[in-house]
């Protein structure tokens, strides 16, 4: 197998200060981030990205506003780390090269490029210009439960072209399983040989975050994702606290200090999720099992809520009509539909 | 056909977009086109284009401007990069240029919101294709109240992106949202694009929010929206609001669709037709107005 390099296994991403921005509504506050990033860096988690839960440029009406500046919390992550490269996702179509600039000059040293995973061309141009900075590259594939292993190869091969360094099987719907994984990890690998490394995402919202990213591991994974208490979109991310232990006992070094991690999930992070961890809720279930794009779980259960109709119902509805990461904005579509539907078929 | 009434045009490019523009020029009674050029000897667009009775050349703009008699209008369908190259050209020589392309070298122009205001101008932009979709919204609304921000989310089918659009992702963000502000009337603008490639493909789908004054008057606002349908429609008929306006306590969403006209792109492509519907309206009114002006 494969290693990341000399001293690590599989390099390990945590994503609670980005992905963790879904379940907060991008609430964050520049403390949080502080404590989380500088607890982190001293566990050993080698990078940690931060940014608005749909990437840099996210904050708007569609997704949620930014409590505090992205910019400012970027910042505030490179002051409190020692070892630790901070990240920052992107979206294009949502956010611009003007803000992986931007995210270079606050000292960010990698950029994840996600698009969903037939549409990697749109992301060509954002490669490149991290790249000209000078910065690490990761590509995300996402929704990839939605296509099949060939596909997301030849859509991996473009990204690499590009300028990215590891691309992602990027399971933002939780939907992946088990073989699912290790088919798509393996067909990337095999594809990009030495040209770039193969990652992988994980959600929970069929409870196989820490399973999926050990198989994936084993199918040739060196970068992976997790988050502490699973603090993410959807019902969350795979735990950090037990990936790390999980991977030390099967023999993978991942550089993190297992007992430190228990220590930041519970003494750091936990404190901040005082209304509530995220959860395997209906809702969570829905999309893991309907294939729906994770964060847009709050945006259902306000919609639901606003309307008067079943969360769970516009989950389906959001699987059906195929929609795909970034288009929160046909929620309010899909709740105000059941609403007429309802009272048409009342009257 | 009074020569008077009918003026002569071109368009340059012979790809998808030219070619549907094409179809939406021949029903025209005022525009006579005339001329279709491109780079491509064996392009499809200018064997249709012949099939037509316009007459094409592979030679591009080089041979439109030695032809003894010159269109008044071009309809510029090929790139920013080209169209910067072209429109010099066609400035000296007195012709008026239409631009579909990202150059943006004139003013942007939405036929319903900012048309009548820029028909001197010696070259048009019209922005982006979900500019022409959503601007007309935003400025519905600030026609109504002041609006310190608005934000639309256009949704098109991965088949309708081509790689012009794909490569140049961010332009279409930042021009949206600069127009947003420029001609929508918003003081603060942000765009967004999403390219789904579900099949069959989704037909083109906008979302357009504006945040409101505390104390606006609803109903106007809705009445104003519901108006701009009826301007967008009268030529862009398969434009319309999927349902009434949506209003939270500090914001209205508009929720719209696009089904294009199906003249030479998919109806699906609302996102490729409504540019290519508003390149005609625009050509449109600058013909009359060149008429008036040589009857004046």
């Amino acid at each position: 197998m494969k290693a990341f390099s000399a001293d690590l296994d599989v390099r390990l991403t945590e994503v609670s200060l980005r992905d963790g921005s879904h379940h907060i509504r991008h609430q964050f506050t520049a403390e949080q981030v502080a404590a989380v990033a500088r607890a982190l860096d001293q566990a050993g988690v080698p990078v940690i990205e931060v940014s608005h839960g749909d990437g840099l440029g996210g904050s708007s009406l569609t997704y949620g506003r930014s409590r505090t500046d992205e910019r400012v919390l970027i910042a505030t992550a490179v002051a409190n780390v020692k070892r630790a490269k901070i990240a920052s996702l992107i979206l294009p179509g949502v956010g611009t090269s003007d803000d992986i600039r931007a995210a270079a000059d606050l000292g960010v040293g990698l950029i994840r490029v996600a698009t969903h995973c037939t549409e990697a061309d749109i992301g060509a141009e954002h490669f490149h210009v991290a790249r000209s900075l000078g910065l690490d590259t990761a590509g995300f594939l996402m929704m990839a439960h939605s296509q099949p292993p060939e596909v997301l190869a030849r859509q991996a091969r473009i990204m690499v072209d590009a300028g990215c360094r590891c691309v992602y099987v990027t399971d933002s719907a939780g939907a992946l399983i088990l073989e699912q994984v290790a088919d798509r990890v393996a067909t990337l690998v095999a594809e990009l040989g030495d040209d770039a490394m193969v990652g992988f995402h994980g959600h929970e919202n069929l409870a196989l975050g820490v399973a999926n990213t050990i198989v994936a591991i084993r199918a040739g994974a060196v970068q992976v994702d997790a988050s502490a208490r699973r603090f993410g979109a959807g019902a969350g991310n795979t735990p950090t606290e037990a990936l790390v232990p999980v991977c030390e006992k099967l023999g993978i070094r991942t550089g993190v200090d297992p007992l430190r991690m228990f220590d930041v999930a519970e003494d750091v992070v936990l404190p901040i999720l005082k209304d509530g961890e995220p959860a395997l809720s209906r809702l969570a279930l829905v999309m893991g099992y309907a294939g729906v794009y994770s964060s847009f779980l709050k945006h259902a259960y306000r919609a639901g809520e606003r309307y008067g109709v079943s969360g769970a119902e516009i989950l389906m509805r959001c699987g059906q009509r195929k929609l795909v990461g970034g288009q929160e904005d046909q929620i309010l579509d899909i709740a105000s539909e059941l609403a007429a539907e309802r009272t048409a078929a009342n009257g | 056909m009074s020569p008077a009434s009918h003026v002569p045009v071109a368009i340059v490019g012979s790809g998808n977009i030219g070619t549907d523009l094409m179809e939406k020029l021949r029903r025209s009674e005022r525009l006579d086109l005339r001329w279709m050029v491109g780079v491509d000897p064996g392009s499809p667009g200018l064997a249709r284009a012949r099939r037509h009775g316009v007459e094409t050349s592979a030679e591009g703009v080089d041979w439109l401007l030695a032809q003894r008699e010159r269109p008044a209008i071009v309809f510029e369908a090929t790139s920013a990069a080209v169209h910067e190259k072209n429109a010099p050209r066609y400035r000296a020589a007195g012709i008026r240029a239409v631009d579909l392309t990202p150059a943006a070298l004139g003013p942007y122009v939405v036929p319903p919101v900012n048309l009548r205001a820029h028909l001197d101008a010696p070259n048009l932009n019209l922005v982006t294709c979900g500019g022409q979709a959503t601007l007309p919204m935003v400025y519905a609304v600030t026609r109504v109240v002041p609006v310190a921000y608005a934000e639309i989310v256009a949704t098109i089918a991965s088949a309708s992106a081509g790689p012009g659009t794909r490569a140049n992702i961010d332009e279409f963000t930042k021009t949206t949202a600069r127009a947003i502000e420029e001609v929508g009337g918003a003081a603060r603008g942000k765009a967004i694009i999403i390219l789904n490639p579900a099949e069959p493909p989704l037909i083109m789908r906008d979302t357009i929010l504006c945040t409101l004054p505390e104390g606006a008057d609803r109903d106007a606002v809705s009445a104003s929206i519901l108006e701009m349908e009826k301007s967008v429609q009268s030529y862009v008929p398969g434009y319309r609001l999927l349902r009434e306006p949506q209003y939270d306590d500090e914001k209205v969403a508009i929720l719209v669709e696009v089904t294009g006209a199906g003249d030479f792109l998919p109806p699906y492509a609302g996102n490729l037709d409504i540019m290519t519907a508003a390149a005609a309206r625009v050509g449109e009114e600058l013909a009359a107005a060149l008429h008036a002006g040589s009857t004046r």
